[in-house]
Formats: C-alpha cells, structure tokens, sequence
C-alpha cells in the first residue's frame, strides 16, 4: 500500500507502476461529464481553484446539507471514466492534474497524456459508495453547483486513506489493455 | 393501502441498503478464493466492507440504485391499479428518505425531478398464479452493468456462432470478454435463449430472481451454466476487471420459444451490487416473510 499525499509532484507519480495500491489523503476534486465538457471546451474554475498537483475523481456524490450548514457526504463511489475520454487530456495537460480517479479505465489518449505530463489513472473499486464516502473528512468547498447541480459540480472533499488502484500509469502501462489482451487469449484456447 | 405502501417502503429500503444472504455468501466465497496480497482480494475486501457499513447505516450499498423493477405474483382478482398507486408512493417516499437517489431522468428534456417517478418508473410486471398468496419481489439494476449487457443474433460469424448450445456458449462468453470489469464484476449474468428482442431481454432479467445457488432443473442448461461460470472464472478477467480469480459470482440461464426466423440471445449483466429482495403479503397489505 503506497500512501499518496496532496499537492502531488510529478516525481510521485513517475514512481507509480500499474497494479500498485495507494491510499490518498488531502484535498480531491470531484468532477464529471458536464465539467470535463465545460473545462475542455474553455471554461475556467472560479479564482483560487487550482488544480495543478491534484487529482480529479470522476464522481457524483450524494452530498446533503445538515440544519447547521455544513455539507455530509453520503455516498462518493466512482462513475464510469470512458465517457470523459473526449476530454480527459486535454484537461490533464491543460490544468497540471497528477491523477484521475474512476473506473472501468480510460483508452489511448488519455493513456499518452498520463505519460506526457506525468499522470496516472487511479481505479476505484465500483459500487463501494459507503467506504468511499468514509474516507471524506469534509467537504471544503463546492464550485459550480448552481450551474450544474451537485452530482455535477466541482465539490473539494479533504479525504483520508482514500483507496484505489493505478490501473494506468505514467510509462505507457494499463492494467485494462493488458488484462483484455490476456482473456482474450485465455477465451480463445477455451473455444 | 397504507399498510401496503409501508410494506413496499421497506421493500425497497431493504433491498438498497442490504445484500440478500445468497449474495453475500458468494462474495465470501469468491474472497477465500483470490490469492493473498492481490489487488482482487483487496477489491474484494472493500466490498464486503461496504455491504456491512450499507447495512449497518441503512443506506445505499451503491450510490447508483438503479431501474426499479417490480414483479409482482398475484392471485386472480387483485388489484393491480391499487398496488401500481401504492408502488408510487412508496417509490416516492423511499426517494424522499435517501434510498433511493434521484435516478429517472426524462428522457426527453434531461430533466430530473427526483421523484423517481416517470413513464417506465417505476417498472410494474405482473402475474397471476393459481394460489391466494401475493408475493413481491423486487430488483434495483444498476446503470453501469445495465450498459454491459448485449444481445446477439445467431448465427453470428463474428464469432462463428452457430444456432446451437455452442453458439450460445460462444456468444455468452464474448459478453463476458467485452464487459471486462466495466459491469462493476464480479457480476452475475442472467440469460435468454431465444424470443423475440423485447421477450429476450425481459426474461434474462427475470433470471435474477432465481436464488444464486440454485440449479437448473433442465439439464442442458445446468450444463452451460456451469461451463460458463467455470470457463469465465478461468480467464483472469478478476473483480473490477483487475485480474483475479473471480469474474462471475453466477450464471443463470434460461430458454423460450424463437420463431424459426429469428434466434437471439440475451445477456444481462447485474454487478456485484446485485439488490434483489422480495416479500410475501398477507390479505392486508402486511409483509408476512422475505422470501430472499
Ligand atoms: S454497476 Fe452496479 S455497483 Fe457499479 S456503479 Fe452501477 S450500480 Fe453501482
């Protein structure tokens, strides 16, 4: 289990290889489809969000308001990362991410961004919306929410031991493009 | 009709917030199977962990709680009007009370009003039985799997699939291949052979109703269910789609009339989140037992 700190530096990341196991703990940004669409077609975050060093988690949490204001995250497991492939690149090379969070995988481009700027793709394990949401201590601040509704907004979650798995790395690696080539050959002796 | 409406509340925080024992056995034993140390095991261990924490908070074991799938076994003379009015409401309430996430959105306008209510939501089948008993069974199917499943029509020389059991074999296996650990796997396939495009579909969900350790009482079907359960295991494809020893938790199949035209096969996907509960109902609307 490798622990993994915000504001990531590329030299962490450059020393993650596929398969490996971090916990990361600091802030994580949320974000999904409307977003990643907004953000690649030129949209900026409001002044103060940075997310250089960071890490972008596919997810549209559940989140829900206290009677004393503050924000409780009910439930924050990953969506499905293959529809922001469009945009994902882009948004990786334009806003200096160290990783992004999802699962199911994303495909080649965003594979050759995570190598050219020092990036990984980090798998969270699908459906665990409880243990995930444990993981969140507070949420520090959410952006766009009124533009696109909280599933969708930009919500900054200061977590603790969040789990996940580098299933693509920064050297050209995925876990997904290795382990479908290996079933396909294990279904084809099977045929 | 209150009583009723209760019942069906809890019918439904039951099934989000808690996995039926079948399933949970089978996740425990899919754990003792992975290898020590590996990252399936860890997937693996994680899940259970939020199975438990689910249960324990009465929330949703996923966040995505999926189509709401009704079916409803009837005695002759019920009232169907009066039960789809109560299903509503207590879709409504369960909603209201974080059970179930506002997941129906119109197709139409992209609009969301977080009711869960909608055409098509939630999803009612009915059918009656020749006994007195009404027994409500219920399924919450994700998205994520829901958009792994595939149908295929035989033969199919893609994948030189004849319009036979191998052919069936052979394009079961190629969903399997195709969802990799996109379905949220370990996962569990419910399968039709033959009908029509809609009849297909429909009954391979109905095969999930089926308790995950029960046997096909027709013999060639127990036998591809085995096959395709053991041969999937074999391929590495893993929880999550991370390499491992379990890829499918279960395979249930089942078979209806084709026209000599036409011979599909359908393959739903349900994830490891597999919600999936049921009560028997008295006269009043009370719930009498689970069935699950
Ligand atoms: S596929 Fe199942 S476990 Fe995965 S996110 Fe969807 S409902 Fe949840």
């Amino acid at each position: 289990m490798i622990p993994l700190s915000f504001p990531l530096t590329e030299e962490h990341i450059r020393a993650l290889r596929v398969g490996d196991e971090i916990e990361f703990t600091g802030l994580l940004f949320t974000g999904r489809d409307a977003v990643h669409k907004y953000l690649a077609r030129g949209g900026a975050l409001p002044p103060g969000v940075d997310l250089r060093g960071g890490i972008l988690y596919h997810c549209g949490p559940v989140v829900l308001k206290d009677p004393d204001g503050a924000w409780r995250v009910v439930a924050a497991g990953p969506t499905t990362s293959a529809r922001e492939e469009p945009y994902q690149a882009e948004i990786i090379a334009k806003f200096g991410l160290r990783g992004v969070i999802g699962k199911g995988g994303m495909g080649e481009r965003t594979l050759a961004a995570c190598a050219a700027h020092g990036c990984v793709y980090l798998h969270a394990v699908g459906g665990a919306a409880q243990v995930l949401a444990e993981c969140v201590n507070r949420v520090r601040a959410v952006h766009l929410l009124e533009q696109f509704g909280a599933p969708e907004a930009v919500w900054e979650f200061e977590v603790e031991r969040f789990p996940a798995v580098v299933t693509m790395d920064a050297h050209g690696h995925s876990l997904h493009r290795d382990i479908e080539a290996a079933s396909r050959a294990e279904l084809a002796k099977r045929l | 009709m209150r009583v009723l409406q209760e019942s069906l509340i809890e019918l439904l925080r039951r099934t989000s917030a808690e996995m039926p024992e079948d399933v949970q056995r089978a996740i425990a034993r899919a754990l003792e199977l992975e290898r020590q140390g590996t990252i399936a095991e860890s997937a693996l261990k994680i899940i259970e962990r939020n199975i438990e924490l689910a249960r324990r908070k009465s929330q949703p074991i996923c966040q995505d709680t999926g189509s709401i799938l009704f079916y409803a076994d009837v005695p002759v003379g019920f009232d169907e009007i009066a039960f789809a009015a109560a299903a509503r409401q207590a879709v409504r309430q369960a909603t209201a009370n974080g059970w179930l996430r506002h997941n129906s959105v119109d197709t139409l306008t992209g609009r969301n009003d977080g009711t869960n209510l909608g055409p098509g939501s939630p999803a009612l089948h009915f059918h009656q039985h020749p006994s007195p008993g009404t027994d409500v069974r219920l399924i919450l199917k994700g998205g994520g799997c829901e958009n792994v499943g595939s149908q295929y029509s035989l033969p199919c020389e893609r994948l030189e699939a004849d319009r036979d059991l191998d052919g069936c074999r052979k394009v079961i296996l190629d969903a399997v291949v195709q969802a990799q650990g996109r379905g949220c796997g370990p996962g569990v396939l419910g399968v039709c052979l033959g009908g029509d495009r809609a009849t297909s579909y429909a009954f391979s969900k109905t095969q999930f109703l089926r308790l995950l350790d029960d046997r096909n009482p027709v013999p060639e079907l127990d036998r591809l269910e085995q096959d395709i359960l053991h041969t999937a295991n074999a391929l590495g494809i893993g929880p999550m789609g991370f390499g491992g020893r379990t890829t499918l938790l279960g395979v249930k199949i089942g078979a209806i009339n084709r026209l000599p035209a036409s011979f599909f096969v359908s393959v739903s996907y349900m994830c490891w989140a597999y919600r999936r509960q049921g009560v028997r109902l008295n006269p009043d609307g009370g719930i009498e037992r689970w069935l699950y």
